[in-house]
């Protein structure tokens, strides 16, 4: 029982500190795990150099440098340069910036709608569950990727500027990735409700808006983190397919994923390989630096979540 | 039990029609059509066309007919081949198959092997190492990963061919005609057999696990029984009984082709039809599509349900 004894110390200092430690006794747990904490680092390092990085290089205007064309990596470019001369590796650190974003900011929406929908369809139960449910089954009953494709070529369509493509491709994520968080949610609250601490809430009069956000939904915010670090990750292979295929976010704005549609051209493909290869690291590092943590996380957080 | 049957067919028969009416209407939403892309038609001729297709009316009334039809097992003309959308489909799944079947067979035989020797030695050297692989296996972004060993293998360093089910202009028959086919296919299956394989090892790693801490193995040991026997009748049975519910959801990724892989390695498989129709808006091809992968997924999901009820009788179904 080696996990008693170590929680032993980290019970005395929250005591002695005065305040309630099961934070910190996560936080403490979480440090000890070193392939968690390898991740948490690397994930550190891809923000920091996608989002600082670029401060430092000369090449961030991204002008067009007919001088500069296709050359191989190499000392004044790192990464070498695209067939307009621009440097790849400042190019990599932008795409990462919106990349990134992207994977963050649709993991944020769709935890958000996921759990809302699944608290309110697992706690009131009857109508508000037979629709809610009803929608999400119909949802994942559609595969996901057709259904993307028919979204980006929407997009196209209603010709949405280049700029704010990106804001939609987070939505078009988030309506594809909803329904199983909330589904996720809705069953954790079902047995929740049930619980005596629950029976407590009724018997004391509670409003239902309090039993929701004070005694059930803190209960469910281990499983949420947990679910949301590993959503990120699948955020952000989906944004890369998507644009990698042309129906995502569209050049001139980089992303790793229309990056990699260098790919598409055989000379590029064949006989420039610093083109595309560095952006398809870039994810693959990302990701599972993502999905290491996300599973230490698990580990610390949702014990029983354990698969 | 033959209640819980009627109620889950009526459930997923209600869910088929919802499914099929959000299809077509996204489908009906997509820009553009068949005939628009065709820059060698007439404006009096495209409206001719769009008037014998149907493609004037209303959709409300083009998905009752569509529905009508494909009730009567008819899905309708793919308008690029002109040939019957099922009949396509026929020609094109079986290549799906092929690839798909060698690669789960291939995925599930490793990740059974893998999976239950890292559990016995959990925590060991090999048992990290398996646990990284894992997590990268799983993290693989699939076309990237696609991408690089064809640069490598087939482009470098020339071992396998980059794509297709064999070489243009080939006429080989008889066993060179499968010799060529399996090197053709050898790529592909290795990137579906390594996109498969993380979640799979990860899930007999952990069952391996829970079923080595139970009490009858304890037991087993402690009659003196062989580790031999212990590992492989005792635990190695319990652990991997319930995978069987994992088969239903296999269903649709065996017989629905994979989009991205096909497109890739130029696949003639379902989904690399797929992929070219939606660029030529070819829609009765890409609704039947849809609605193929939507019924395997409800199929593949009872499937599953009933057989976790016979890996453990103490589930109730309700």
């Amino acid at each position: 029982m080696a996990v008693n004894s170590s929680l032993a110390p980290v019970r005395r200092a929250g005591a002695a500190s005065g305040r309630s430690s099961l934070f910190r006794q996560s936080v403490r747990r979480l440090l000890h795990n070193k392939l968690a904490m390898s991740g948490f680092v690397v994930v550190l390092f891809m923000f920091a150099l996608c989002f600082v990085g670029p401060l430092f290089s000369p090449y961030t205007d991204n002008k067009i440098n007919m001088a500069m064309m296709n050359k191989a990596p190499g000392l004044k470019h790192w990464l070498g340069t695209d067939a307009l001369g621009r440097d790849i590796l400042t190019r990599v650190m932008q795409a990462g910036r919106i990349s990134l974003t992207v994977g963050l900011a649709s993991m944020v929406l769709s935890v958000f709608i996921g759990a809302l929908l699944g608290a309110v369809a697992g706690y009131y139960r009857g109508v508000a569950d037979q629709i809610i449910m009803r929608v999400a089954d119909l949802l994942l009953t559609i595969p996901g990727l057709p259904l993307l494709f028919i979204f980006g070529a929407l997009l196209s369509e209603w010709k949405i500027p280049t700029d704010y493509r990106m804001y939609i491709v987070m939505l078009m994520l988030s309506i594809v990735n909803w329904p199983g968080m909330a589904r996720m949610v809705r069953g954790q609250m079902l047995s929740l409700r049930e619980r005596e601490f629950m029976q407590a809430a009724v018997v004391l009069g509670l409003r239902d808006r309090r039993k929701l956000f004070n005694h059930l939904l803190p209960n469910i915010i281990p499983l949420l983190i947990v679910m949301a670090t590993l959503n990120i990750g699948g955020a952000i292979l989906s944004e890369s397919v998507l644009s990698f295929f042309g129906l995502g976010v569209m050049p001139p704005t980089p992303t790793w994923g229309n990056m990699i549609d260098a790919a598409n051209n055989m000379i590029d493909f064949q006989q420039r390989p610093w083109l595309w290869i560095p952006p398809g690291l870039s994810i693959f590092a990302t990701v599972i630096a993502i999905n290491i943590f996300g599973d230490g996380l698990r580990d610390v957080l949702d014990p029983k979540q354990k698969r | 039990m033959s209640t819980y049957l009627t109620k889950r067919l009526l459930y997923m028969i209600i869910i088929l029609f919802g499914a099929s009416l959000l299809i077509f209407c996204l489908y009906a939403s997509t820009p553009g059509d068949f005939i628009t892309g065709n820059i060698k038609l007439t404006a009096e001729r495209k409206a001719e066309l769009r008037e014998i297709y149907g493609l004037n009316k209303p959709v409300l009334e083009r998905y009752g007919l569509w529905m009508k039809n494909a009730l009567h097992g008819d899905f309708g003309y793919s308008l690029a081949q002109q040939k019957p959308v099922l009949q396509l489909f026929n020609d094109y799944i079986w290549n799906s198959f092929l690839l798909a079947a060698v690669s789960t067979f291939l995925t599930w035989v490793i990740a059974v092997i893998i999976g239950v020797v890292s559990a016995y030695k959990q925590y060991s050297w090999f048992d990290t190492l398996v646990m990284v692989a894992i997590f990268a296996a799983m993290s693989l972004p699939s076309f990237f990963i696609g991408l690089f060993l064809i640069k490598i293998l087939a482009v470098d360093l020339k071992w396998l061919p980059p794509g297709g089910i064999i070489t243009t202009g080939s006429n080989a028959t008889g066993w060179e005609y499968i010799k060529e086919v399996v090197r053709h296919m050898a790529l592909p299956v290795i990137v579906m057999t390594l996109l498969g394989l993380g979640s799979l090892t990860r899930y007999f790693r952990s069952n391996m696990i829970d079923v080595l801490r139970q009490d009858y193995i304890r037991t087993a040991r402690a009659k003196g029984l062989r580790e031999r026997k212990v590992l492989f009748t005792h635990a190695l049975r319990n652990a991997l009984l319930p995978a069987i519910t994992l088969v239903g959801f296999e269903l649709p990724a065996l017989f629905g082709g994979s989009l991205i892989i096909e497109k890739i390695f130029n696949w003639p498989g379902i989904g690399q039809l797929y992929m070219q129709s939606f660029g030529l808006r070819d829609y009765p091809l890409l609704m039947g599509f849809t609605m193929f992968i939507a019924i395997l997924t409800v199929i593949g999901t009872l499937l599953s349900d009933l057989l976790y009820r016979i890996a453990d009788p103490r589930v109730r179904l309700q």
